[in-house]
């Protein structure tokens, strides 16, 4: 009976353990959404906005690579920090570093092809007028960027649900080691393997929670910035 | 500002615009020089808003060429264009000014005073701080004018910016242009209201299926016109 009331006991109770874990899964998963924006809102917006040989296969390789694995993702960094890989010496496999590296790579074509195609259908719209204020390339994707920023909020969470919920790469990169790289995912595919079901669920429901109350954050943000921008 | 650099004259020579196989302007040669407002009439498909981008740099000929004071390249030096639909961008509408005169290279800290006074101008200072979509038709037409006039321009085309407003929209921006106008501004508007040309007009250039049909000083061609098309035109014929 205990078993079943396990998990809202931790929360209760203010589990030491637990809070370490939703911290170490927030802390990856948001350091992750903030590399991946300052890599893919400038690529998606560069693509929307340049013409070049190669162009539609790039946009067509980005879209597609919105469906990476994470296992995939996460046995690629793995080779490249494992002891014998590339960046072997740096010596951050199975750190939180390692995860956050991998859940960028995992996102940021989510996030750049989601900005170029807000960014493409925006420049549509506004080509003639910036045109004709004579506006510098780079001006444009800083103005584009900034016009669609209540569109790229969709874009950010987009990636924020991606690396909230996947398990394979940090599960690769990280380890699940109790106490340093275990998350919310990885927890509770670990609890669920040793059969301890009740607890699994209840981390699960509180993972679901945080996801649901930061995307409730970020809609009441757009609303209420756009009742003020316009 | 730039004052070493003109626009004008503004000279089409043997310029046609082709899409396919339509001919949209056919040879058009003609060159607009300081002077009254020159209001381009004429049916719809007549080739007026593309003339327009010819003269704005945003269309390029097919045949012939276009310069601007002698100057050949298209990027806009010292001409704004006001287009139907003003893209009004997503901040305030003392914002959209100040984002004008940035492009139009004024100093950063002239910028907030100037836009100030612009916004003045075309009589919008109380609403400086409204995001700009929020504002009705004709108040995004004159804060559009305004940035306009932030550029700074010797030439101003608008694309018949009224054709969506209502009578009292309409007035705010007519005063605005004859403003700009007595300021020394070249003023080249299409329009397809007739009342609009006697009140605006200096001179007419009239246009039939992307041809300049007559040109004329606006009270020769209302009363006058010397072309039959112009004529069945004023009368109210449709011209095909």
């Amino acid at each position: 009976m205990s078993d079943q009331f396990s998990a809202w006991q931790l929360i209760i109770n203010g589990d030491a353990a637990l809070f370490a874990i939703v911290r170490l899964s927030l802390a990856v998963s948001l350091s992750a959404v903030a590399l991946a924006a300052l890599i893919g809102m400038p690529l998606g917006a560069l693509i929307a906005l340049t013409r070049f040989p190669g162009r539609s296969v790039l946009v067509v390789l980005l879209n597609a690579m919105m469906g990476l694995p994470p296992v995939v993702v996460g046995l690629a960094v793995y080779l490249l920090l494992s002891r014998s890989g590339p960046l072997g010496a740096m010596g951050i496999l199975f750190t939180p570093t390692a995860m956050v590296i991998a859940q960028t790579i995992l996102i940021v074509p989510i996030i750049a092809a989601l900005t170029r195609q807000t960014i493409e259908d925006l420049w549509a719209e506004y080509r003639d007028e910036l045109t004709a204020m004579d506006v510098s390339p780079a001006g444009r994707m800083a103005t584009l960027l900034w016009d669609a920023r209540f569109s790229l909020l969709t874009a950010l969470l987009a990636g924020f649900g991606r690396a909230a919920a996947e398990v394979g790469a940090v599960m690769i990169v990280g380890g699940n080691i109790d106490g340093f790289t275990r998350t919310m995912t990885t927890a509770v595919a670990l609890e669920t393997s040793k059969g301890n079901l009740p607890l699994a669920m209840g981390l699960g429901l509180v993972l679901v929670a945080i996801v649901l109350a930061i995307n409730a954050a970020a809609w009441g943000t757009r609303v209420w910035s756009e009742r003020q921008a316009g | 500002m730039r004052a070493t650099v003109s626009d004008l004259p503004l000279v089409l020579d043997g310029v046609s615009v082709r899409a396919g196989a339509a001919t949209i302007l056919d040879s058009l040669s003609l060159s607009i020089t300081p002077g009254a407002p020159t209001l381009i009439v004429g049916p719809n498909g007549s080739g007026k808003t593309t003339l327009l981008r010819l003269l704005m740099g945003l269309a390029v000929p097919s045949v012939g060429s276009v310069s601007w004071g002698g100057r050949t390249e298209s990027k806009p030096v010292r001409r704004a264009f006001l287009f139907q639909r003003p893209v009004m961008l997503r901040r305030t509408a003392a914002a959209n000014v100040v984002y004008a005169l940035a492009q139009a290279g004024a100093p950063r800290r002239e910028r907030a005073a100037r836009a100030a006074a612009l916004l003045e101008r075309v009589g919008l200072a109380d609403l400086a701080q409204r995001p700009a979509r929020k504002l009705s038709g004709g108040e995004q037409q004159r804060l559009a004018l305004a940035r306009a006039l932030a550029r700074d321009p010797e030439i101003l085309l608008l694309d018949e910016p009224t054709a969506s407003l209502d009578p009292a929209a309409t007035r705010g921006v007519e005063e605005i242009v004859l403003m700009a106008a007595q300021s020394g501004i070249k003023i080249v508007m299409a329009s397809h209201d007739l009342g609009q040309v006697r009140r605006l007009a200096g001179e007419v250039m009239f246009m039939v299926r992307g041809a300049l049909c007559e040109r004329a000083p606006s009270a020769d061609f209302l009363d006058h016109p010397s072309t039959p098309e112009a004529a069945a035109f004023l009368r109210g014929d449709l011209v095909i």
